[in-house]
């Protein structure tokens, strides 16, 4: 076994760059063990490395070393499931060293979770990222004057540039295998100092069988943390005791225990700082940044740059560069169809399995792997766009529209992607900092009109409204975003009733991204979505599949009205019958756009005997359909569950089929009731008798 | 006065943080500490959140959040 290293740093400091420079694409990941935090793994190769970061260590240096990305956090305070998280694994997964990244340009913020760290007592390396953006502006930093004072190693790093990232990973090995803990404890002086001595000496026995070192269980009860506290299991004289230095300390420095700690942290770093760098005016880097943002949040053209910005996004990946990304692939895909249709043909294989293979499986599969250039390149975008630094600027800009529903400005382009397609929608949910904004997206996403659904009221609109196609379709998009927004407002007031976690964001300042980053964020994205493409997905096509292939008699079927999938639609179709479409056709065309929302409209034209020739689906629509059942119909389309990939992706995100589940069925639960209200509301509008 | 009345480039000094829980934590914890300077640059076009300059980096916050900051105006500015 390798030593087990854990990467810790603020967001926005260039962890994830340097994460990927440790240890290039060798990347897993996963979920922190009950939380859906996201957990990346990877390891720091010594293969080439032995030669460049030398020999002679300890033998469990010759195996490498596990890196664990924690998440982005700016202090170890119990409030939020990332500070918990990280505070968890420090403690109980006994790191053999951490690595604390600090954005340089930004030191005296980031050294405020550093001093936190040290009081766990772990061996530790401070990486002091983005020196080189320091030189250039013409500042300083006295990189041994720091470590001195600190009493923990320092290495002037550029993530970005791979610079001194070797001497880093060479001085986490050193650390580690010397356990060499950091070298002072106490930063403080008077009675902020006395409180946490006495309190450490009341808590001493107590704190043993956490795994917490009293020195930081201390402080952070001085600093009222209460499960920090309760873990400890005290009995009353011990709380009784604590209680009396809290009172004496506040007394003392005349503020209360948060703000006394928190302010003693940031007194010691200010003298640090004014020891250790030597600042020339404002950074050029800060000075780009304003001139940016003088047009990117710009009072006026801030809101006609952005959609500027999405309109290009969308018209990219959904206009001729993507649809010939597309294009292409489908015809890879096609192509390797043909071949084993020809294969299968020719071997002679039984008409059943013949069947499976290319009807269920190619298909199935096939018709969902035509997402994934969409997904590549959307992700590809949304990197750039966050790892630049202009994501936090949307969520700026966009925040006050998006707060009466209870979300912050951060979700809203992932509700806006929403529209081209749910899956990477859901996917890029991943950038929101608390769990209760990224849950609530998730569930709101898909009320946002995905493209696929485009072509099912392109065919209805040309059959019922051809003269008034395009308000119908506005309609519909508008009635998908004010049904998100109803659903939202109802959410706000009852699962996520309670304080929203506060908007107080940092506007990083803007950056090149890097493209390795870039690019291992699609793979990693592509990987994943792969990854359910054939297990979940795989497993929907083939019962799709055995549905459409079998009659309740198990007999392949000539007819596809004979078969189990039109048995069951007609099952299911009493309950479409309020909504002025209980014709079973119709629900079984319902029930196969779950696994791509446009099959829809190629079920209906075969069971309506149109064949593959949309065309001819036009008149016989008129049948089974008047102008009001259709809107009735569309409405339910735009709003019931989405199709398999993306209930893939819900589930992932939400980390419980259970609730996956329960999301879809209330989802299909609104569509109904809305389609309901339409369809009577129409009626009495209309006068027509239903 | 408190931080959201402030109007953008006025600099003043942190006096009082008032507010309860992981809110008056987190400000806190981003450095909105008693006697720190800091100057509010920008005001979003909708009008809120706005942008405040302080300890070397940009930070925005929300108004009805920035209202529980007591702050003290720096002459001169």
């Amino acid at each position: 076994m390798g030593y087990l290293f854990a990467l810790a740093g603020n967001q926005n400091c260039g962890k994830t760059t340097l994460f990927n420079q440790l240890t290039g694409s060798n990347q897993h990941v996963g979920n922190f063990p009950g939380v859906t935090v996201e957990k990346k793994e990877g390891t720091i190769q010594l293969d080439g490395p032995r030669r460049r970061w030398g020999r002679g260590e300890e033998d469990k240096s010759q195996d490498g070393a596990t890196l664990v990305d924690l998440p982005g956090i700016y202090s170890l305070s119990p409030y939020t499931a990332e500070e918990v998280v990280t505070r968890d694994f420090l403690v109980k997964q006994h790191p053999d060293a951490i690595i604390n990244i600090i954005d340089a340009t930004n030191i005296e913020r980031n050294l405020y979770l550093t001093l936190q760290l040290i009081e766990l007592g772990i061996p530790m390396v401070l990486a002091l990222n983005m020196m080189d953006e320091v030189r250039a502006s013409g500042s300083s930093i006295d990189v041994a004057a720091l470590s001195k004072e600190l009493g923990i190693p320092a290495v002037p790093i550029s993530a970005s540039k791979g610079e001194g990232v070797a001497d880093l990973a060479r001085e986490a090995m050193r650390v580690a295998s010397t356990r060499q803990k950091p070298s002072r404890l106490d930063f403080c002086t008077g009675p902020v100092h006395r409180a946490i001595h006495a309190t450490a000496h009341v808590i001493e026995n107590h704190t043993s069988g956490t795994g917490f070192p009293a020195r930081f269980a201390a402080s952070k009860i001085l600093e009222g943390d209460e499960p920090l506290e309760r873990s400890l299991g005290l009995d009353q004289a011990d709380l009784d005791i604590i209680g009396h230095v809290v009172e004496e300390m506040e007394r003392e420095t005349g503020t209360d225990r948060e703000a006394a700690l928190a302010d003693m942290r940031y007194s010691y770093i200010e003298g640090l700082c004014s020891k250790v760098v030597t600042k020339r005016g404002v950074s050029r880097d800060r000075q780009r940044s304003e001139r940016i943002d003088g047009i990117l949040t710009h009072r006026i053209f801030a809101i006609p740059v952005f959609l500027l910005i999405m309109f290009a996004i969308f018209g990219l990946t959904f206009g001729w560069p993507g649809s010939w990304f597309s294009d292409l692939f489908s015809a890879g895909v096609d192509w390797v169809t043909a071949q084993v249709d020809a294969w299968l043909t020719q071997a002679q294989v039984s008409g059943w399995m013949h069947s499976l293979v290319i009807d269920g499986v190619f298909a199935g599969v096939g018709s969902v792997l035509s997402f994934l250039p969409v997904i590549m390149l959307l992700f590809f975008f949304l990197s750039l766009l966050e790892d630049s630094g202009y994501m936090a600027r949307v969520a700026f800009v966009m925040d006050k529209l998006l707060r009466r529903i209870g979300l912050s400005g951060r979700s809203f382009v992932p509700m806006l992607m929403g529209f081209g397609c749910s899956v990477p929608a859901i996917m890029a949910t991943r950038t929101l900092a608390s769990r209760r904004d990224r849950v609530m997206t998730i569930l709101l996403v898909p009320f946002m009109s995905c493209s696929a659904k485009l072509p099912i009221y392109a065919v209805f609109c040309a059959a019922f409204f051809p003269d008034h196609a395009a308000v119908v379709m506005i309609c519909l998009y508008v009635l998908g975003m004010v049904t998100g927004v109803l659903a939202a407002l109802v959410l706000k007031n009852s699962l996520f009733r309670g304080n929203p976690v506060p908007f107080v964001m940092e506007l990083p300042n803007y950056r090149m991204p890097s493209l390795k980053s870039v690019l291992l964020l699609m793979w990693e994205k592509a990987k994943d979505f792969l990854q359910r493409a054939f297990t979940i997905i795989f497993l929907a096509s083939l019962v799709v599949w055995f549905l459409q292939s079998f009659d309740p008699r198990f007999n392949l079927v000539s007819d596809s009205s004979t078969s189990l999938l039109a048995a069951l639609g007609g099952l299911v179709a009493p309950i479409f019958a309020p909504l002025g479409f209980g014709d079973w056709r119709l629900s079984t065309a319902l029930i196969t756009g779950l696994t791509a929302k446009e099959t829809v409209v190629s079920t209906l034209a075969v069971l309506m005997g149109a064949g593959t020739d949309q065309n001819a689906l036009l008149p016989l629509l008129h049948t089974v359909f008047t102008p009001l059942t259709a809107v009735s119909f569309l409405t339910f389309t735009l709003l019931y569950m989405p199709c398999v990939a993306s209930f893939a992706a819900i589930r992932r995100e939400l980390g419980s089929t259970g609730k996956a589940v329960t999301a879809m069925a209330c989802q299909t639960g609104v569509a109904w009731v809305v389609a309901f209200v339409v369809y009577h509301l129409g009626a009495m509008i209309l006068g027509v008798a239903l | 006065m408190t931080l959201d009345q402030m109007t953008v480039g006025q600099t003043a000094v942190i006096t009082v943080v008032g507010g309860q829980g992981a809110l008056r934590r987190h400000l806190l914890d981003m450095g909105l500490t008693p006697r720190t300077t800091v100057s509010v640059t920008k005001i979003a076009p909708l009008g809120d959140p706005i942008e405040l300059h302080l300890r070397g980096y940009q930070l925005s916050i929300r108004k009805e959040d920035a209202s529980s900051i007591q702050v003290e105006l720096k002459e001169g500015k």
